[in-house]
């Protein structure tokens, strides 16, 4: 492995405030009640600023706001809100280096991924968006399709930005007003967002930005004047909004969990799959809901896929999110890597053999080196539930209904991966898998074209593309 | 509902009327409930489904599932129009059961109408996604599995939520509100080449079975349109969020079932598959 002098992004193009507040009705405002808390560099530690909590009083105002607006913002013509969203998309694209270091900064991700994946699906994503805007009509979904209304949202921290993006654009696009809670651990760039908004002149109160942990969402879900509910994040959780907005009429999309097979086929290019099952496992440190977390070889290439998969995974670089060469950053918490390393360690008390590259790891901050484990069953912890961290579980079988069986033996259906080179097989295998999207041959591919969310108990609804709109639109 | 005269004219001498026995429909076959438990509407016995019917009916509508989704769009727009054809062929003896000519032109014209979706949904709720990079990119709606139905009362509102559900690959079990039209019903989908288990009907007391239905695990999604009682709505809601089924909750007000029913009573059972392959030579 040849050595790299370190290449590291300059953080300098971002200036952070000592403390934010939530932001309502255009203005940046402190909580009335909730008090604050503090969001650290999960590579160093480091607070990076103290952020306001939002309590229910605070939900209240900004879902008042919102009901405020949305009189006025549903009723500008859709080409007018389409500038509007237009204007984010530009602003975003002019301001991506900054957004792109900030996104590292408070989630550990590598500096290559929030600049090439990140930043500019959040453009393309409003871009997308905004073309709908003054189009609805042609959607499908009805002659005269109207907004639904004030729209509380709730994402997770593993894409901060991006999951903003997701929500965002096309609740603006349909001509709903929102209420978005972003994740304790991530809430900077949704407040840089919210700067991004007052310079694209967007009417106050359209867009509402209240932080805060676990108890400001659960007040935001269950306030009165919320339509609507959106939400990205586990599936426990998404069974709780779900009780929640049982019986009140409300609108409710859920983006949960996921613990997808990636399935490698005999006849697979080795090489290619590699660098997918690498792509699908160790993408973002594994805090992806879609991600591979599940290997399932065929076994006559069980021996030969697994000692290149081993080979490439010593190349990976673990280390400093904002230096130009990491492949894996932090983990994004403290909290997240005590549960990755319990996972992991249940792994191998259930009997699984776990192996990782050797791999020096930073003295502070939260690391996690890339693992697999190999000898899983089915019945193990570590192939049931979803680690959300660097985490393969290798399960070998012989034929392609077992494989399909094992695919789909899961509660989960969010994401599969399949590789080989018979066009046929792929989409006979694509057929019978529960999953709701399927990467053959490829895999963590995203565009605001394609339409992403789950089957089964990953959740309902979808976001992208033209089926994105539904949810958003009465 | 009331019936027309049911007992034979009295000037026919010595001929007495052989009467239908109401049972439950599982599995494509016409059992009595495990309970053996009856009750009496509009004067006939009729079953009174148990939970253990209303999980064997879930057991039934799974193992249709596969083969009913697997079949081609054409087989089952073939098939459900032969239920349109046979409905049609009954007339009296839904006319006999309380059935308007009215309401009975409209469920045959909306099973028709819902029979030609079959091969058309998926050009229409699904497509080729332009995504930017050298991928093709498709997305297909597939049905969600198993769908539990609190249908609501008459022939009309009864093919309006079946009709949704199995035109679009979902198998179904249906809490009946009219027991002797919703048998009468099954015995058409017995004689028309709907393979057995594709759609269940239990007969009885939904308020008893439909809790253990939106609280099964095997279930995919529930459809409350029947349910006519608000906190029992939310309460069965509460409970499909458990394994988080997809729900179709029921109308605020009164629901005109003569209206353009629009696509979402099928969407709404349908998932979206997106498959992603790059191109390249």
């Amino acid at each position: 492995m040849f050595e790299y002098a370190p290449a590291p992004e300059s953080r300098s193009v971002v200036s952070l405030d000592a403390s934010y507040g939530l932001f309502i009705d255009g203005a940046f405002d402190p909580a009335k009640e909730g008090g604050t808390f503090k969001t650290v560099n999960p590579a160093t530690e480091e607070v990076l600023a103290e952020v306001a909590a939002a309590g229910p009083e605070d939900v209240d105002r900004a879902v008042g706001a919102a009901r405020r607006a949305f009189g006025p913002w549903s009723a500008l013509p859709g080409a007018e809100r389409a500038k509007y969203l237009f204007r984010i998309a530009r602003i975003i694209q002019e301001r991506s280096r900054e957004l792109a270091v900030l996104e590292s900064l408070d989630n550990g991700k590598p500096i290559k991924e929030s600049r090439d994946v990140d930043l500019p699906l959040v453009a393309a994503h409003f871009f997308y968006y905004a073309g709908w805007a003054d189009k609805l009509a042609y959607a499908g979904f009805g002659p005269d399709p109207r907004p639904i209304g004030v729209a509380g949202q709730v994402i997770p921290w593993n894409f901060p930005l991006l999951m903003l993006a997701w929500k965002i654009a096309p609740a603006l696009a349909a001509g709903n007003t929102v209420v978005l809670k972003p994740a304790e651990t991530t809430p900077l760039s949704a407040l840089f967002f919210a700067d991004v908004c007052r310079q694209a002149e967007l009417p106050p109160g359209v867009v509402n930005i209240v932080t805060g942990a676990g108890d400001t969402g659960a007040y935001l879900v269950a306030h009165p004047d919320v339509d609507k509910v959106a939400f990205t994040g586990s599936t426990e959780v998404g069974r709780e909004i779900a009780r929640t907005v049982a019986g009140t009429g409300k609108r409710l999309t859920l983006e949960l969990g996921g613990k997808a097979a990636n399935i490698v086929f005999d006849d697979a290019p080795i090489d290619q799959a590699v660098e997918g099952i690498v792509n699908g496992i160790f993408f973002n440190q594994g805090h992806v809901c879609c991600a591979g977390s599940r290997l399932l070889v065929q076994e006559s290439v069980a021996g030969e896929l697994l000692d290149s998969l081993k080979r490439r995974m010593a190349t990976l670089r673990v280390g400093d999110p904002l230096d130009k060469n990491t492949d894996i950053g932090a983990i994004n918490s403290a909290a997240q890597l005590a549960r990755i390393t319990e996972l992991s360690e249940i792994g191998g008390q259930e009997g699984a053999e776990r192996w990782s590259p050797a791999c020096e790891l930073p003295e502070r901050g939260f690391w996690f080196a890339p693992t697999i484990f190999t000898g899983v069953t089915q019945a193990h912890r570590i192939a049931r539930e979803e680690i959300f961290g660097p985490v393969l579980s290798v399960l070998t079988f012989r034929t392609p209904a077992e494989a399909i069986e094992k695919a789909n033996n899961t509660p989960y259906g969010l994401s599969a991966g399949i590789w080989t080179e018979k066009g046929s097989r792929i989409l006979a295998v694509a057929d019978k898998l529960r999953a709701g999207v399927v990467w053959a041959n490829t895999f963590n591919k995203f565009d605001p074209a394609s339409p992403f969310g789950g089957y089964k108990e990953s959740g309902y609804g979808r976001e992208g593309g033209r089926h994105g709109l539904e949810a958003y639109l009465a | 509902m009331p019936k027309t005269s049911k007992a034979a004219t009295v000037s026919e001498p010595t001929r007495l009327a052989v009467r239908k026995t109401y049972k439950l429909y599982i599995g494509g076959k016409f059992p009595r409930s495990e309970s053996g438990r009856t009750f009496v509407a509009d004067g006939d016995n009729v079953a009174l489904a148990s939970r253990k019917d209303a999980r064997d009916a879930v057991v039934a509508a799974r193992a249709a599932q596969a083969g009913w989704a697997g079949a081609t769009a054409y087989n089952r727009g073939q098939v459900l129009y032969r239920v349109a054809e046979m409905v049609e062929a009954r007339r009296a003896e839904f006319a006999a059961l309380g059935v308007s000519g009215d309401e009975l032109n409209a469920a045959v014209d909306r099973w028709v109408w819902y029979a030609g979706w079959s091969d058309k949904i998926a050009q229409v709720a699904g497509g080729a996604n332009p995504v930017a990079g050298p991928f093709f990119n498709i997305s297909a709606p597939e049905p969600t599995g198993v769908v539990a139905i609190v249908a609501p009362a008459g022939l009309l509102g009864l093919v309006s939520v079946i009709a949704p559900a199995v035109v679009t690959g979902n198998t179904a079990v249906v809490l009946a509100a009219d027991p002797q039209i919703a048998i009468t019903l099954a015995e058409v989908f017995a004689t028309s080449d709907v393979p057995g288990g594709v759609v269940n009907i239990l007969t009885g007391r939904y308020a008893e079975t439909a809790p253990w239905l939106a609280a099964h695990a095997d279930v995919n999604a529930l459809d409350l349109t029947g349910v006519e009682h608000r906190e029992l709505a939310a309460e069965l809601e509460r409970a499909a969020a458990g394994t988080l089924k997809r729900v179709i909750r029921p109308a605020t007000g009164a629901v005109d079932f003569s209206a353009d029913p629009g696509l979402k009573p099928m969407t709404a059972l349908l998932e979206t598959k997106t498959v992603w392959h790059p191109k390249g030579y």
